[in-house]
């Protein structure tokens, strides 16, 4: 799947450049464009939702240079030159992330509309906290609105993969281990 | 405890049957789909509450011959959304009633075009005179509906209420509101319909039931049952929100595609979704209550209005609803509901989860602690007194045949919650603290299925078949929006045949492809639908033991090549069975009397909340959720809704305020409209008992709704623990509670720098 020879990229804009789940992608759309819009309509990564178009239910948040954005507020522009990570990126090849695994058997996700803005602020939130306290968890997903779930078994998927995570890790020789207080 | 004991499947976290593909961003909404040539749509709405239409004119600046523009000039057949009273039409004809009703539509292939070109209709009004609230509705100042502005109204008596007042130790008098709430599923409603002579009317969307939008296309467009097709797509999240608003988008979808020869996208975004869409119906109850010196209800007098909004959409049904939930949980011998819902001209209220039964127990269980507070009872003692058992009738005189105990309900949620220890202990630590804690409860009950004889009329058909190339498909128009549908009978169907979870396939919700099971409402899929699948599961399997010679006992590959033998000899492998109604079911639907449910789930819910005196803010710190819904199909997802529901109780009862200016919302956005987040939702404890219902999918009973009953009343009951004070209306914002708290004891400004 390629953005390029797409129906909607406009040759005359210059290309802007980016990294999207490890590859390199380039698009010519008009600089203003939103990310969201340009991962959907010309990436055809329809794993990134629009819930209010406002940054305020964070459906659309994707990872982009390690921090969290909602991506209908971000002008394409903005990501030039950027390492961007979407749900689509998640997936381990074949497997699920840890986190996708504990969502789907903690019953972290309901209608699913939420759940892609969900994981990535889950997984940038693990990214910098490996064992997160529980109003961590709350902290981190402040940003992202759940109407089904009222939240307990999304944090209870969060707190489970970062288990999980820990046990993987411990596997390995444990260097330092961080724990928060509540 | 039942002849269902025992269960592989059910009972089971198995994995959510759609979790993979909603998890790694695969499933398809309908947003994420496109069709070949597809334009866009866009809607003219009107921008006053009631008036006549004088002109429309297009700006010429528009080129609006790249545009296709439908009236109701272009509606084929009839210019009404066909939902229970032909009243509403698809497209406003010369006269609008409510502010956002539609009136014209715009397509073109290019939706970043469709804004400039709305804002280039221009349309002219003769403004009439309006009515917002359901007391200038009953004053008939102004007729705008009917003959008398009353969109349906009930009467609902028991005993004799009159002569009970005289008799009376206590009389204790109320009136509660509750407000509009949004439902504010994170997806915007949305469909993509297509046109062609050949095929007819093809629409895909966000929904939740394929044959109300089905019946509302064949009423618009004049096309046979088989030119009329209707396909849920992946739904995100709905709550009752998509049960009769997308019956209009679709015609609206429909009929653009008829008119430009393409397939035409409408998705909302969340200002016009919000501004335009349904919500719950605003209501006030006031109750008169009678008891004796013993704290015994002796009578109960019951007004319950409802604010409908422009149109009867399903005014009638929630009313319904709300008049059967009115009473509680309680044993009354003398009752009277007088029960209405008026019309106004603002956008129609419609479904909501709980359907009318929030607005009514949020007023009788905040009354108890009223009455209780009369009488110089605990809450606690007062309910517990007052409470239905087993063998004893309902305000409808329904026997309660089924076992039920509340006592031990409320017991358990006293138990986990600590309630009288904390009780006492933020007695003690109020009087020194800005910060005033208190424990409230609720208890309550929620009718599962239509109500009545509902049921009866559905007439659900429902069933499984097997695919020749062994895939066993569940045949349900029942559809999934995050609480469960196919996971919940994907389970049933696999318990009930004796094979594994992965052998069963949900067949798509498509009125092409699955019967009518009816529409994904009212707590009914689990108990009703749910048993229809697992008695046509048994049926396949007498078939194929009578008819293909399946054992008593078979394995998997047994099971398939029985399948496969019956093929060969007979054709078609599927099994359908339709709704039977459980015996010595009588309702009465002109007297409001006899069998109103064929189930209903019990809770008792408690409340531990935090009121700031400084800075007015309500918080509700912890909650317990105890509830007895039949057997639990799925412990996982059962807790699920529950939190989930809860979490919408706490809007509805702290946070989730419409305001109107104009008859229009001014508060469209999620930045304005607050639902609780992930910091403020409060840990929630749910507790299940299990009581399996005989009747019910593997002896579930309805759990859906019942979780949005209990928190507003309790999480209100616990503010008045906490402050001494009475607050009656949700929602309750920090502005509420400042006027009423000052109004007791003066706030000392702090001084000025």
């Amino acid at each position: 799947m390629s953005a390029d020879g797409k129906a909607r990229t406009n040759a005359d804009w210059p290309a802007i450049r980016f990294t999207v789940n490890g590859e390199s992608r380039s698009v010519h759309v008009p600089p203003m464009k939103r990310l969201l819009d340009v991962l959907r309509e010309d990436l055809h990564l329809t794993g990134t939702k629009e819930g209010c178009g406002e940054g305020e239910c964070g459906s659309c948040s994707v990872r982009m240079n390690d921090e969290l954005v909602n991506s209908c507020l971000v002008p394409v522009l903005q990501a030039e030159g950027a390492d961007i990570q979407t749900v689509e990126g998640l997936a381990l090849e074949s497997s699920l992330h840890p986190l996708q695994e504990s969502f789907l058997h903690n019953g972290g996700a309901q209608c699913g509309i939420c759940t892609p803005g969900m994981l990535m602020a889950a997984a940038q939130l693990l990214a910098h906290s490996s064992h997160p306290s529980e109003a961590e968890i709350r902290e981190g997903l402040a940003g992202n609105l759940c109407r089904c779930t009222g939240f307990m078994r999304i944090f209870a998927s969060v707190a489970a993969a970062a288990r999980e995570t820990e046990s993987e890790l411990a596997k390995e020789p444990v260097v330092e281990q961080t724990h928060h207080a509540r | 405890m039942s002849a269902h004991a025992t269960t592989r499947i059910v009972g089971t976290p198995v994995p959510r049957k759609e979790g993979v593909d909603k998890l790694v961003g695969r499933a398809c909404y309908i947003d994420d789909m496109e069709r070949e040539g597809m334009w866009y749509g866009a809607t003219v709405r009107s921008t006053i509450p009631r008036g006549l239409i004088r002109s429309i004119t297009f700006d010429r600046r528009i080129e609006w011959d790249q545009f296709t523009v439908v009236t109701a000039a272009d509606i084929p057949r009839e210019n009404i959304i066909q939902l229970i009273i032909a009243d509403q039409p698809c497209l406003a004809d010369g006269k609008v009633n409510h502010c956002e009703e539609p009136i014209l539509l715009l397509a073109h292939p290019d939706r970043h075009k469709l804004r400039e070109a709305l804002g280039a209709v221009k349309i002219e009004y003769d403004p009439l005179p309006h009515l917002f609230t359901i007391e200038e509705s009953e004053r008939r100042d102004q007729v705008v509906w009917g003959a008398d502005n009353l969109l349906k109204s009930f009467l609902l008596e028991k005993g004799d209420v009159d002569s009970a007042w005289a008799r009376a130790a206590h009389i204790v008098e109320g009136e509660y509101r509750t407000g509009a709430q949004e439902h504010l599923y994170i997806e915007n409603q949305g469909v993509i319909a297509e046109y062609s002579a050949q095929d007819g009317v093809t629409v895909w969307g966000s929904l939740q039931c394929p044959y109300y939008v089905f019946k509302a296309l064949r009423g618009v467009f004049d096309l046979p049952e088989d030119k009329v097709r209707v396909v849920q797509t992946e739904t995100g999240g709905a709550f009752g929100g998509k049960e009769d608003y997308p019956s209009i988008l679709a015609c609206h979808a429909g009929l653009l595609a008829k008119k430009s020869g393409h397939p035409v996208k409408m998705v909302y975004d969340r200002m016009e979704d919000l501004a335009a869409t349904t919500k719950r119906h605003p209501a006030r109850v006031r109750h008169r209550t009678a008891l004796d010196k013993d704290g015994k209800l002796l009578a109960m007098e019951i007004h319950l209005d409802t604010d409908g909004g422009a149109y009867a959409t399903l005014s009638s049904t929630v009313l319904s609803r709300a008049t059967l939930h009115s009473t509680g949980p309680y044993l009354c011998p003398n009752v009277r509901v007088r029960a209405r819902s008026w019309a106004t001209n603002l956008v129609p209220y419609g479904a909501f989860r709980g359907f009318g039964a929030p607005q009514a127990i949020f007023a009788m269980e905040r009354h108890m602690d009223e009455i209780a507070a009369a009488l110089g009872l605990d809450p606690v003692e007062l309910r517990r007194r007052n409470f239905l058992c087993q063998g004893e009738v309902n305000a409808t005189e329904q026997v309660m045949r089924e076992p039920m105990f509340l006592d031990q309900l409320l017991d358990r949620a006293l138990q986990e919650s600590d309630y009288h220890a904390k009780r006492a202990q933020f007695a003690r630590e109020n009087a020194e603290s800005p910060i005033k804690r208190g424990m409230g409860i609720a208890a309550f009950y929620h009718g599962s299925g239509f109500t009545g004889s509902g049921e009866l009329y559905l007439n659900s058909l429902a069933g499984v078949d097997v695919t020749p190339e062994g895939k066993v498909r569940v045949l349900v128009s029942n559809t999934e929006f995050g609480q469960g549908t196919n996971t919940i009978l994907t389970q049933i169907a696999a318990e009930a045949l004796g094979i594994e979870y992965a052998d069963i396939t949900m067949a798509a919700p498509d009125t092409d492809m699955v019967p009518n099971s009816g529409p994904t409402v009212a707590s009914r899929t689990s108990m009703v639908v749910g048993h229809i699948v697992e008695r046509a599961c048994l049926q396949l399997i007498s078939m194929l033991r009578e008819k293909a010679g399946l054992g008593e006992t078979y394995t998997r590959e047994e099971f398939f090549a029985a399948c496969a033998r019956y093929r060969d000899a007979h054709g078609e492998v599927s099994s359908m069975c339709r709704y039977e109604a459980p015996p010595g079911i009588y309702w009465d639907d002109q007297k409001y009397h006899g069998e109103a449910y064929g189930a209903y789930a019990w809770a008792v819910y408690v409340a531990q909340v935090a009121v700031d005196t400084v800075t007015y803010s309500a918080e509700v710190e912890n909650f317990w959720a105890v509830q007895e819904v039949g057997r639990v199909l799925h412990p996982v997802m059962a807790a699920g809704q529950i939190e989930g529901g809860i979490a919408q109780g706490i809007g509805y009862a702290l946070y989730e305020k419409v305001v109107l200016a104009d008859g229009r919302m001014t508060n469209n956005q999620m930045t304005n409209y607050i639902m609780p987040t992930a910091e403020d939702v409060p840990p929630i404890h749910v507790y299940f008992e299990e009581i399996p219902f005989r009747h019910g999918g593997y002896g579930a009973k309805g759990i859906g709704e019942l979780p949005h009953d209990g928190p507003a009343p309790a999480i209100l009951n616990a503010i008045r623990d906490a402050t001494g004070v009475s607050f009656t209306a949700i929602p309750l914002l920090p502005e509420d509670l400042y006027a009423g708290l000052a109004a007791i004891q003066p706030v000392e400004e702090p001084a000025l720098p």
